[in-house]
């Protein structure tokens, strides 16, 4: 009795110490559903969004674009540019640090732009360009050039995939074609690896030691203050149940909310949808250069006259609030958008494009069209543009299969009989189609050029005058005459443009308008 | 007995034999291209083509097929072409979650239908019997997945009850774990409820025609022990057998329910590795799943000397 009486006593006690004593700080804790899984690490070796957005969670880059496109200084503390324009010198800020505490160098960063600039294709062409890049001092280096390009500002700021994040030199000294290992970065978050679980969730958490640059945070420029401790990304595959576990609290914020439900978010008191003007995408038919009919640039015109933008538009986002006809081959609201030798094209007129088809010989040989069923977003596209077609002449083999067939059957040069292909529609994120050189569908270098193939000296000679020129108002203009040679040559055909509203509770506040889904500013008030 | 269990799990190695040229052959000879969807949307066919090498897919598919048999053989199943972790070790942490869900559901699904089956055996003809049939009938024809959004929006949305998704593994708590598993369990137990409570029924309207019961009922014996302990009993062969065949298809059905309910089992990895092409993680699973189909079954077999001493092997 008496064992049991001190048993109750001492129990007393503890419960009494643990309301006497002081709370614990709550950690805050963002959970956040993207538009995918997370599954590879290396935001160099591949051109996947999610890797991105993954990298811009804890690497930094040395340049950023704010809201409005214009190019600021991030890591950077300041740079000059030589009065001949054959060399810049850049100064990173003092205090940056990697996540294992150690100071970020000169040569990290060199290191890093090399590696980066052996993947992406802007990069690639920068360093056609670059005579030597080396380091003055730990936080000084010089990029020295053959002869002037716009190409090193505009690569080093890049908004998308691949973006040149800086690693450490032992890590970025890996070997491109390899996958990194070690994922020190010197970003706002830590990324924490023992608990990574592909299929579940993927954790980041706050780095106390980020040194935010002091303006406000603008874009992906700004100071990147980070308002919660920890964010998980939740690997929630089912688009109801995002939106259930939104509307449920489960989780805080979901990055692609599909748009079929978002009448139902809106409906719901405790989410707000937020459309950044930003975040827009862009639809694109893409012919294959290599194969009959589309061999023949002429033939591939008419199709800038059998389509129409809002048909493709209304068949897939089907709301008017979150659609944009825009024939700007480079994204309209942008620095380098432009109408320019549009006036006609993409208003379904088929008379037009038959008389083009007679015109240019064309023989009634089958467009073998390949049809993604399993993305949503891409699923009615091919149905559209079959319709349009059929409309306009064409003799039209739709062929339906998953996204990753697609992926894989789209890599072959073979013809069309023998496993090939004629034509595919897919989307752009607008960060990645905003000029002459980062648009990968505009890049006409034969075999150097993506699925497609397309084989033009005078794009390329155009894309080539673009990465020389450093005045954005001539800039503008080559832009325009690339936008008229895409016409005429018809590597692609921009079929409208999207945005994808991001849903988050209403005590998720600061998300920032940008091109990419970025996190810091977020916070969770009460 | 012995001997018998012996000759069948010899004989379990060309089933798994066939089994892996089977999935081999599948996956190689589908249009598909791991290197093309790891590349990204960005890549160049040199790219591709570089990726392609690093994996290995390049090779010769013979020599591919060999060089995976004989690690297999030594126990590596390889790394997945995506996570960067051996497949041993991602079926490692996923195991959890199904076994979990695979219990729960099997242990629902026996403690609903076997006394519903019996029940409506009983009471043959009668409006409870018409019940459970009907039940029966709907719990076959309803897709998984219309169950599972039914069952979230009745008690996580509308009542509140229980969270809309997610795991918790038991490490973190007992409660949690088994609050999360209650909507994926009752979900996926439906079908197997409908098919035990059918079978149960059937088994057990025909012993209870016997000579037996007859002869147990005009002793006075209880009526729940004629039905529990003579019917039943007499009536479990068939009744074990679709509990059995029951467990093995859980496979299928995790598959969806633990897309529906994210949660992080083999079915999901599965799924991911599918849409991803990840050769050696689908492989593996499926070699895994089809060696657990094969035991089940075998465990079957061998049960059937416990309830029936009539049976020999």
């Amino acid at each position: 009795m008496k064992m049991l009486r001190k048993a109750i006593l001492a129990a007393a006690c503890t419960a009494g110490l643990a309301i006497a004593a002081p709370p614990a700080v709550a950690q805050t804790t963002l959970r956040v559903v993207m538009h995918s899984d997370l599954k590879i690490l290396d935001p160099i070796w591949t051109t996947a969004y999610i890797v991105r957005n993954h990298g811009y969670m804890i690497y930094d880059t040395l340049l950023a674009q704010d809201e409005k496109g214009a190019i600021k200084l991030q890591m950077v503390e300041k740079y000059e540019t030589a009065p001949d324009n054959k060399s810049y010198t850049f100064t990173l800020r003092d205090g940056l640090l990697w996540h294992d505490g150690q100071p970020v160098t000169s040569e990290d960063c060199i290191a890093s732009i090399k590696r980066w600039a052996v993947k992406d294709s802007l990069g690639q062409k920068m360093m056609t360009f670059v005579d030597s890049i080396a380091a003055v001092d730990a936080r000084t280096f010089t990029i020295k050039l053959k002869e002037p390009t716009g190409l090193v500002l505009l690569g080093l700021s890049k908004p998308s995939s691949n973006v040149p994040f800086m690693m450490p030199k032992r890590v970025a000294d890996t070997d491109p074609n390899k996958q990194i290992e070690d994922f020190t970065g010197s970003g706002p978050f830590v990324f924490v690896k023992d608990e990574w679980k592909p299929g579940d969730k993927t954790v980041y958490v706050k780095f106390g030691k980020y040194k935010p640059r002091a303006e406000p945070a603008s874009g992906l420029a700004g100071g990147k203050v980070v308002k919660v401790d920890r964010v998980e990304w939740r690997a929630i595959s089912d688009a109801q149940q995002t939106v259930n576990a939104l509307s449920k609290g489960e989780i805080d914020f979901v990055e692609a909310p599909s748009h079929d439900l978002l009448p139902t978010l809106k409906k719901d008191p405790n989410v707000t949808v937020f459309v950044s003007p930003l975040a827009k995408n862009q639809y694109v038919f893409r012919p294959n250069t290599l194969h009959k009919p589309f061999d023949n640039p002429k033939i591939r015109h008419a199709l800038w006259y059998a389509f129409n933008q809002e048909d493709f538009l209304m068949a897939t986002i089907g709301d008017e609030n979150y659609i944009k006809p825009c024939k700007a081959l480079f994204i309209c609201d942008t620095p380098l958008a432009s109408t320019k030798g549009t006036d006609g094209l993409l208003t379904s007129n088929a008379k037009k494009a038959q008389e083009l088809l007679k015109e240019a010989g064309y023989d009634g040989t089958p467009v073998l069209l390949m049809h993604s069923t399993d993305l949503k977003v891409l699923t009615n596209l091919a149905p559209v543009a079959k319709s349009l077609m059929e409309k306009a002449g064409f003799k039209v083999d739709m062929q339906s299969m998953d996204w990753q067939t697609l992926v894989a059957r789209r890599a072959k040069k073979d013809p069309p009989s023998a496993g090939g292909w004629n034509a595919f529609l897919t989307s752009w994120v607008a960060a990645d189609v905003m000029n002459p050189i980062s648009t990968a569908y505009v890049n006409a270098g034969c075999d150097k050029a993506s699925f497609g193939w397309p084989c033009d000296e005078k794009l390329e000679k155009l894309r080539d005058d673009f990465a020389r020129e450093t005045d954005p108002a001539k800039q503008k203009a080559i832009a325009e005459a690339v936008q008229l040679r895409v016409i005429e040559y018809t590597p692609e055909i921009p079929v409208g443009e999207w945005v994808a509203p991001v849903a988050m509770r209403k005590n998720v506040k600061g998300y920032l308008t940008s091109p990419v889904p970025v996190l810091w500013n977020v916070e969770i008030t009460n | 007995m012995y001997g018998y269990l012996f000759r069948r799990l010899l004989g379990t190695i060309p089933v798994m034999l066939v089994v892996a040229v089977f999935i081999f052959l599948m996956l190689r000879l589908t249009p598909s291209d791991p290197a093309a969807i790891i590349a990204g949307d960005n890549a160049t066919t040199e790219q591709v083509a570089q990726i392609r090498g690093q994996l290995g897919l390049n090779r010769p598919m013979i020599e591919q097929f060999f060089i995976w048999s004989g690690n297999v053989l030594s126990g590596d199943f390889g790394e997945s072409f995506f996570f960067k972790k051996t497949v041993a070790a991602l079926i490692g942490e996923r195991i959890e979650p199904t076994l979990s869900l695979a219990l729960f559901t099997i242990l629902i699904a026996v403690l609903v239908a076997v006394p519903l089956g019996v029940l409506a055996a009983h009471r043959h003809g009668s409006w409870i019997d018409r019940i459970v049939m009907g039940f029966s009938v709907l719990g076959f024809s309803v897709p998984v997945f219309v169950v599972g959004y039914l069952l979230i929006y009745l008690f996580a949305i509308w009542l509140n009850w229980l969270p809309v998704q997610g795991y918790q593994r038991i490490a973190e708590g007992v409660g949690g774990w088994m609050q999360r598993l209650i909507l994926p369990s009752l979900t996926l137990s439906v079908i197997y409820i409908a098919l035990i409570a059918r079978m149960t029924r059937t088994s057990v309207l025909e012993v209870l025609s016997e000579d037996y019961i007859r002869t147990a009922r005009a002793k006075g014996q209880n009526e729940r022990v004629v039905l529990f302990r003579h019917a039943l009993r007499n009536a479990a062969v068939p009744i074990v057998t679709v509990i059995g065949l029951g467990v093995a298809l859980l496979i299928g059905g995790v598959v969806v329910t633990e897309s529906v309910f994210t949660i992080p089992g083999l079915g999901r990895l599965t799924v991911d590795a599918v849409l991803a092409r990840d050769y050696p993680t689908i492989q593996a699973v499926i070699l895994l799943f089809s060696f657990v189909y094969v035991m089940i079954n075998l465990a079957v077999d061998m049960l059937y000397t416990l309830l029936d001493p009539r049976i020999r092997y």
